[in-house]
């Protein structure tokens, strides 16, 4: 595991006891949890595990029914302020891009800036550019999403999701749409967003990635969180049977 | 001893055939095909024959040039007519500048109406000289504007605060005002129509928007009377809502109060088109994604601006052609209002023929009227594909 200087011992998200529910159906059962500033966690786990569903409660994509989650001071409740202010703090990048196809990679980038932090549009697109030279598709800027590549288009939503200076981001399998050859290029730029420093809930399959980068793996199934550890121990030494079957399948593709 | 090593490149095989060749392949390829099509040459023999005849030697055309004032306007009076004149400037001036402006889409529909003055500047019939000369003011103005905006972006907002003001300041002018002023009873003929469209055009738009969006409201009361409204309105033919337009509603106005029998057309096309125009946007709106939505809100876009920006631009543009055909539907259906003694386009035709020298010349002028609607709705037809060109429809 690589130290990472960079977590703090402040929490920036707190969740007590997370319940949530689609109709009856129990999707979260008690998820009680702590993520520092700066710390990157990898989430894992079975399909439909409730992978998803965590990380879309800490934006409110999806509304927790019981428990509390906090993330930097602010409560998720149902008040649109908080939601907003907290939307604008926490970046999230989809399996399926989600980038908006009637405008050009620039203007996906952009729109958030302007619209939302009320940048020029001068400023706005000079920090869209950057984003996109460390991206490295600088050249792709003024085409639009459906134009470019798979692995483009996942490194032009994260650009947009960037470009709100977010101190959270998260991840719902960036890389599980992509054709092999193209997830190198993902992780690479999340690999680099990780040692700047950046809050980072990524779920995935990557298990190398995992290794590498991950503080801690947290290992989801049926809606609890089963086991968590730093990667060393929970690759080299998981304690669940759950987990030592789940290492051993994936270890093997 | 060098090996090449290269596909050898070579040319498609030609799909190109001789006239002989097409005309077997695709009319005469064997008997049942040669029978049609003996047949429909036939069919269209005696067709074009009898137009052509009709057209050419029986039709008496002369009750279009002599009406031609009637067609245009009604019986708006003809010591009053600068005023319609004057409007069609103020148009042209505004035209003339968002295309110098905008470029592009303005640009086109711009010239597009710069050509349609300029034919009739040149029409070889008999016009009055002060229509050509209005058509040749307008055409300069919108020539003169149009170099006069380009590259004047400050511009922008004035012209489009000047759009917004020309309606208005439209019906303000051509009803005039004091003692002089021109009862709408006698605005007609084109005129009339194309107010009528417009004015229902631009404000059917933004209802049915609203009500599209009422519809797929999380809030009980907002959708159940979008949902009312759209399918009561659905549920009654315009005639009807026209009638109660007009007779109906000075029942339950309080006292004097009239309002004016021309803007209760408008406000009665306007609510009709709207609960179709909502349906024809919910169509887009349900072919927006629902990542879409989240991946605007995980940005931190409002629900407003998720909808300006996001959802309703991809939903709109994926039913540009639905909501073209709604604006031919209503530019045709503006005219229903002669049964509320209005008299637009078709309208006039009666006034027309009620005078005994052109008694029995309907065919001639119904086939004009039917040419005069045709333009307009091909024009509107053709406006909407250069606007899916423009936008990347099917492309991005
Ligand atoms: N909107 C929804 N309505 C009803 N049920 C849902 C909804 N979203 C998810 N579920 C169900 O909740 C469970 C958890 O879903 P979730 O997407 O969180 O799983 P996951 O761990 O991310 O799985 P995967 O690895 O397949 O993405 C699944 O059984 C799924 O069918
Ligand atoms: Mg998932």
């Amino acid at each position: 595991m690589t130290e990472n200087e960079n977590t703090t011992n402040d929490p920036i998200i707190i969740c007590e006891d997370v319940h949530k529910w689609f109709d009856d159906f129990h999707v979260l059962k008690g998820i009680t949890t702590s993520f520092k500033k700066g710390e990157r966690a990898v989430i894992c786990g079975p399909s439909g595990s409730g992978k998803s569903t965590f990380i879309r409660t800490i934006n409110r994509l999806e509304e927790h029914q019981r428990g509390t989650i906090i993330v930097d001071g602010i409560e998720l409740s149902n008040d649109l302020r908080n939601i907003n202010l907290i939307r604008q703090e926490v970046g999230m990048v989809f399996q399926q891009f989600n980038l908006f196809p009637h405008l050009s990679n620039l203007k996906n980038i952009t729109l958030g800036p302007m619209r939302v932090r009320k940048l020029s549009k001068r400023q706005a697109e000079e920090e869209a550019l950057a984003l996109l030279e460390r991206m490295d598709i600088a050249d792709q800027a003024y085409k639009y999403p459906s134009e470019v590549s798979g692995g483009q288009q996942q490194r032009v939503a994260i650009a947009r999701a960037l470009a709100m200076e977010p101190k959270i981001m998260l991840f719902d399998e960036p890389t599980s749409a992509l054709d092999p050859e193209m997830i190198s290029e993902v992780l690479d730029v999340m690999r680099e967003l990780a040692h700047s420093g950046m809050t980072m809930l990524v779920v995935t399959h990557e298990m190398g990635f995992a290794r590498e980068v991950a503080d801690r793996i947290m290992f989801f199934d049926e809606g609890v969180v089963i086991e968590e550890a730093a990667p060393a121990d929970f690759f080299d030494n998981p304690q669940h049977e759950r987990t030592k079957l789940f290492i051993s399948q994936t270890l093997q593709h | 001893m060098e090996e090449l090593t290269f596909t050898q490149e070579i040319k498609p095989p030609s799909t190109k055939k001789g006239p002989i060749r097409w005309l077997k392949d695709n009319l005469f390829s064997n008997w049942y095909n040669t029978v049609l099509t003996l047949f429909a040459i036939v069919f269209l023999y005696f067709l074009f024959k009898g137009v052509y005849t009709w057209v050419f030697t029986q039709a008496k055309w002369a009750v279009i040039p002599a009406n031609l004032q009637i067609l245009s306007v009604g019986s708006y009076p003809r010591e009053q007519l600068w005023r319609v004149a004057y409007v069609v400037y103020v148009l042209a001036i505004l035209m003339g500048l968002s295309a110098g402006i905008w470029k592009g889409l303005n640009q086109q529909i711009t010239s597009a109406v710069a050509c349609i003055g300029a034919v009739i500047t040149l029409l070889p019939i008999h016009v009055n000289t002060s229509v050509r000369e209005a058509a040749v003011i307008a055409t300069i103005l919108i020539a003169v504007s149009y170099v006069f905006g380009r590259d004047r972006q400050n511009l922008k907002r004035w012209v489009i605060i000047g759009w917004v003001l020309m309606f208005p300041w439209m019906m303000f002018m051509l009803r005039g005002f004091g003692e002089n002023a021109i009862s709408t009873i006698n605005w007609g003929g084109l005129l009339l129509t194309l107010i009528l469209a417009v004015v229902g055009i631009v404000a059917c738009f933004p209802i049915g928007v609203l009500l599209a969006l009422g519809r797929r409201s999380q809030l009980p009361a907002i959708r159940w009377i979008s949902i009312a409204y759209i399918e009561v309105v659905r549920g009654m033919p315009l005639v009807t809502i026209l009638f109660m337009g007009s007779l109906m509603l000075p029942i339950f106005m309080p006292g004097d109060f009239q309002l004016d029998k021309v803007v209760r057309a408008m406000i009665a096309l306007t609510l009709f088109s709207a609960a179709y125009m909502a349906e024809n946007v919910r169509g887009g709106l349900q072919a927006v994604p629902r990542g879409q939505y989240e991946a605007a809100q995980a940005v931190g876009l409002s629900y407003p601006k998720t909808m300006t920006f996001i959802v309703l631009p991809q939903a709109l543009r994926s039913v540009i052609p639905a909501i073209v055909g709604q604006f031919i539907a209503l530019f045709k259906d503006t005219s229903l209002v002669s049964i509320i003694a209005l008299s637009e386009l078709l309208g006039v035709s009666d006034n027309i023929l009620g005078n005994p020298k052109w008694t029995g010349l309907k065919p001639e002028l119904y086939l004009f009227i039917a040419v005069v609607y045709f333009i307009f709705t091909f024009a509107m037809s053709y406006v909407s594909q250069i606007v899916e060109a423009d936008l990347g429809v099917g492309k991005h």
